[in-house]
């Protein structure tokens, strides 16, 4: 189980918060101005990678804030975490 | 290749095992090949072999950058079955199930296919519904599917407790032609036919780099050195982005820790295989007699191969609600793979853009029961470098044009 530092709430486990996947992603502001491909790249495409990943978590069984976190997906260990 | 029998084990039982051959040979790797393939699980293993076998071509090598079968291919529950919801992904596991069949004899490696039968439960209305919508669709497909009901259930498995509070089991969908089979006889089996076909079998052997000219693939950086080819088929699970991302590529796929564990061996107990989409769980008795339990993946991405504590601490206590009687059994092991998941929890088998590189991948929790069928069209398509009708609706461009094959509910977390 990971133990993960809430900004508001303090250090937590894991399953108090839920996983919001990758971080830092924009939602196009006119999509009808992008190619099928740009649409589908923002829509199903993934970093993915093996090594230090930006993700977002939510602590939903606390103050229900979103954050993002920065975690090593080899080892888990989280290097950072910033609102 | 040596063959097989009970004579061959007589023979070798008087020189007390020691002179059997090798499974397979070890060579170093040719400076050039005509078809590398990346990855040595069931599904590149098995793509060798049908790419020798039903395409003729013998200058093939298998890169794999740990021990055969080191990755989900031997971490997995080894549940087979075909009955999935939507036409495209029914013929392609359809087609692998039939592949299953003759397995054993063709590769002369007993792949203890055993088929005990696939009970997927529904524990309310709306499971109920999607499993009759799906047995329906299966047999339009000509997939042997029935749906059965609670005393049914409760006659074939007796331990099995229907009328519990909490999952409470209304009936489920059951495929008697599926079951399962042994994760390490497929991929060895598979290799050796392969290696005796002629493909180099290189393990240790991590391929680092993908070498690009013009829009061609024209080899790979490994850590044994440079080796040459026009045609790079990479199937390597988990790992698909990193190999994406040496190719200029980007791909839909997410990569998480999926959780199972066994038991101490048991008495035979449990003669079928016994799964639930709902409480995430899914159960068999291996032939050592050890129950072989999985969980759904954990919620974040990673490589890790392990998970939390929390994941198969909610799946095992669904397993103990439905079988009151394992609440006393002692697990063994428990460990993770690095599943691929797709967001139509379909695989993607697949020409890219990048004339001569060729992805599979994609395959999630579920793919160990279709290695052959995944191999036996992706040889197709790596050796005509064109889709095979089973694997066209599977290409990388659906995610673009939007028609996704939507297999959550047959897929999902279980397999
Ligand atoms: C716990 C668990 C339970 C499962 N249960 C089931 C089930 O009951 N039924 C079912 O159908 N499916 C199940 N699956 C899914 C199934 O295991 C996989 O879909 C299937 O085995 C994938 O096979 P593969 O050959 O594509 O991948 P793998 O067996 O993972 O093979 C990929 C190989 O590529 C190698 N590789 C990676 N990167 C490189 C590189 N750079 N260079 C060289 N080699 C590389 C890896 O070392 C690995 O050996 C389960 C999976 C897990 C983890
Ligand atoms: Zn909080």
């Amino acid at each position: 189980m990971l133990h993960i530092h809430c900004p508001w709430c303090g250090l937590r486990d894991e399953s108090e918060f839920s996983y919001g996947g990758e971080a830092h992603r924009v939602r196009p502001a006119d999509p009808d101005a992008l190619s099928d491909e740009q649409w589908a790249d923002y829509l199903f495409n993934r970093g993915n990678p093996k090594g230090l990943h930006h993700e977002q978590w939510c602590h939903s069984h606390g103050c229900r804030r979103w954050f993002n976190v920065e975690r090593d997906t080899v080892n888990n260990r989280i290097v950072s975490v910033y609102r | 290749m040596q063959k097989y029998s009970i004579f061959s084990l007589a023979r070798n039982a008087l020189s007390h095992h020691q002179h059997w051959s090798r499974a397979w040979r070890s060579p170093a790797p040719r400076p050039q090949y005509d078809v590398i393939i990346v990855g040595g699980g069931g599904h590149g293993l098995a793509t060798a072999y049908y790419l020798a076998k039903e395409h003729n071509l013998s200058n093939i090598a298998v890169l794999e950058k740990n021990g055969l079968g080191s990755g989900n291919t031997g971490r997995n529950t080894t549940i087979v079955r075909s009955n999935y919801l939507w036409d495209e992904s029914a013929l392609l596991y359809e087609q692998s199930l039939k592949l299953w069949e003759g397995l054993s004899q063709e590769l002369n490696y007993n792949q203890m296919f055993s088929r005990r039968g696939v009970l997927n439960l529904g524990h309310n209305l709306h499971d109920m519904r999607a499993i009759h919508r799906r047995v329906n669709a299966n047999q339009l497909n000509g997939i042997d599917a029935e749906v059965v009901d609670a005393q049914w259930i409760k006659q074939f498995v007796p331990i099995l407790n229907t009328d519990n509070a909490r999952y409470p089991v209304l009936g489920a969908s059951w495929q008697p032609r599926g079951g399962v089979a042994r994760h390490d006889a497929v991929a060895w089996g598979l290799a050796r036919a392969a290696d005796a076909l002629g493909v180099d079998i290189i393990q240790n052997c991590e391929v680092t780099g993908i070498r690009r000219k013009d829009g061609q693939v024209i080899g790979v950086e490994t850590t044994q050195g440079y080796i040459k080819s026009k045609k790079v088929a990479v199937v390597v699970a988990g790992h698909a982005s990193m190999l994406a991302d040496m190719a200029g590529l980007r791909l839909p796929i997410a990569s998480h820790p999926l959780q199972a564990l066994v038991s101490e061996p048991l008495k035979p107990i449990l003669h079928t295989v016994v799964m639930s989409n709902a409480v995430h769980g899914y159960i068999s008795q291996s032939d050592k007699g050890e129950l072989v339990i999985g969980a759904g993946i954990d919620a974040y991405t990673g490589y890790s191969q392990r998970g939390s504590f929390h994941v198969i601490e909610g799946n095992i206590a669904a397993i103990v609600e439905l079988f009151p009687l394992f609440s006393r059994v002692r697990m063994l092991r428990q460990w993770a793979g690095t599943v691929d998941i797709c967001p139509d929890a379909c695989p993607i088998i697949s020409k890219t853009p990048l004339k001569g590189l060729y992805f599979n991948c994609g395959w999630g929790t579920g793919g160990f029961k279709a290695t052959l069928g995944s191999g036996w069209t992706f040889a197709h398509t790596v050796a005509k470098d064109e889709p095979h009708p089973l694997n066209a609706p599977f290409n990388l461009e659906r995610f673009t044009t939007g028609q996704l094959i939507d297999e959550h509910g047959a897929a999902g977390v279980a397999h």
